[in-house]
């Protein structure tokens, strides 16, 4: 799979280091993400995603190292100001104290950036991109756990963002619901040529998704490369990794025998 | 100890800059105004009657003992607003107040509603805590003129009802009249306002603190109950000394 041309902008990672209390989480990890690219990271949980995620997006500051957006450092302010960056968390983060309606509008109401009318709009036609046409006035509490990601996904686009950051964005879903989650953001990037940096440990939304995958454990990237340069990666580790499944040959002699009818 | 208070400082001096944002942010101040006042009108009030009544009763039969029951009015008058009622509301409302501050930013923090905050470059000192401190400020010092004017009332219950004390209405009233200025009203309303903001930066300062899930939110309203009433008492002290030598 190629990316798409795009308005999306280029991210760069340039030996990026942090610890906790001297325990290292991430150990000296570079990496690019070309505009308009589906970057994935994949790993086990506890490799150090989420955290690499928090660094990205300027949440945390790194012990060593840089990110660069377009060639500017993450950690001003105004770098993130400057370009479009979303991000759609694990858990949504959606505010629970206000409405669908209200938390998509979020970003256009808090900058003052269209009036009230243009937002109400905006956000009735995002909602309804996602599948969520007539949710504007529940409240997050009255959402299950594939609406609540649509929506924060919804509130991302509201920014019209160059660069979307997704945190699992299928865990705790049910297949259809992540074949859902995993199809709209494959559309987005289609459609709105999005550099999109997805953290998942769902290999089959990585290898349906990615144009690259990066396979992080204990703060390393194992491998980096196309789905495919992935699959045939020699590291017993990531295939470890690839190939884990339920096929467990003892469990057929320990399960209850059915009663006759 | 040492670092909370460092932080509290810190955040008190975001949200000072942030100051001239309130207007932008009237809608939040709004809301937070009738959560306060919504969720204490009603104890407060109830409780300033019964310290105004328990007053009178205290002193009053003990000075009617010996021919000063006419300085009663003066007394209660005096101790609501200048003790009583400022003291009294701040610690209402650290109780209440306080505490749901801390649980709101706190819960918004762990389950990152804040870092969404931050990446769509919304302040949280403006969107949270600058609203809410605004508010606090504004209601502490409109629930200590509700307070001191109910505790008044009861202790004018008190004195007129109480056989040992005996005191007409119009005896309670020129005694109060007598003793109290508006200075002493004005001194009040100035010590609750600056329990109004340490309450405010302390819960807030404490929500945005809040890290490891349920257990870490419980911990942190505990520490902000806390932490305000331990400060709104040395506070009481300090602004007291300060208030009299000003006098």
């Amino acid at each position: 799979m190629t990316p798409p041309p795009s308005q999306g902008i280029r991210l760069e990672v340039r030996g990026l280091s942090k610890s906790y209390n001297g325990q290292p989480v991430l150990r000296e990890l570079s990496f690019a993400v070309e505009p308009g690219e589906v970057f994935v990271i994949m790993g086990p949980s506890g490799s150090g995603k989420t955290v690499l995620l928090k660094h990205l997006i300027g949440l945390e500051t790194p012990d060593a190292g840089e990110i660069l957006l377009e060639g500017e450092p993450v950690g001003p302010p105004e770098t993130l100001s400057r370009h479009r960056v979303a991000m759609v968390f694990q858990s949504g983060a959606l505010l629970n104290s206000l409405t669908v309606a209200e938390n998509v509008g979020l970003y256009l109401a808090e900058h003052r950036l269209k009036p009230p009318a243009e937002i109400r709009r905006i956000v009735s036609e995002k909602l309804a991109r996602l599948g969520l046409a007539g949710t504007e006035d529940r409240l997050p509490a009255e959402l299950s756990g594939g609406m609540k990601k649509r929506v924060a996904i919804a509130r991302a686009l509201v920014i019209e963002p160059q660069l979307i950051f997704y945190d699992e964005p299928t865990s705790e879903l049910d297949p259809l619901s992540a074949v859902t989650i995993g199809r709209e953001l494959c559309r987005l990037n289609r459609d709105l040529g999005v550099t999109s940096v997805v953290v998942t440990h769902d290999r089959d939304l990585a290898f349906g998704i990615a144009h690259r995958i990066a396979v992080l454990h204990a703060g390393r990237f194992l491998a980096l490369g196309t789905p495919d340069q992935v699959r045939a990666h020699p590291d017993p580790v990531v295939q470890q990794f690839l190939r884990a499944d339920f096929s467990f040959s003892a469990a057929p002699n320990h399960l209850p025998q059915p009663a006759a009818p | 100890m040492f670092h909370d208070l460092g932080e509290v400082l810190l955040l008190l001096g975001r949200t000072v800059r942030a100051l001239p944002h309130t207007v932008r942010q009237g809608r939040k101040v709004m809301e937070q105004l009738f959560e306060i006042g919504n969720a204490s009108l009603l104890m407060a009030c109830l409780l300033s009657l019964f310290i105004g009544g328990v007053l009178a009763l205290q002193t009053g039969p003990v000075m009617a003992e010996r021919g000063l029951h006419h300085f009663i009015g003066q007394i209660v008058g005096l101790s609501m607003c200048r003790e009583l009622a400022p003291v009294m509301m701040a610690v209402l409302i650290a109780g209440r107040i306080g505490s749901a501050m801390a649980a709101e930013i706190g819960s918004m923090q762990v389950y990152q509603e804040i870092d969404a905050l931050r990446t769509m470059s919304i302040n949280p000192v403006h969107y949270l805590v600058l609203p809410r401190l605004v508010a606090i400020s504004i209601a502490l010092p409109v629930l200590v003129i509700f307070s001191i004017l109910v505790g008044w009332v009861g202790g004018a219950l008190v004195a007129v009802t109480n056989y040992q004390i005996s005191l007409s209405l119009h005896g309670y009233v020129k005694s109060l009249g007598n003793g109290v200025d508006v200075m002493d009203v004005v001194n009040g309303l100035l010590k609750s306002l600056g329990f109004a903001v340490a309450i405010g930066a302390i819960a807030c300062q404490q929500g945005l603190a809040t890290t490891g899930g349920p257990r870490g939110i419980g911990r942190s309203v505990t520490k902000a109950v806390v932490n305000s009433i331990v400060v709104i008492l040395l506070l009481d002290y300090v602004f007291t000394r300060l208030l009299m030598h000003l006098d």
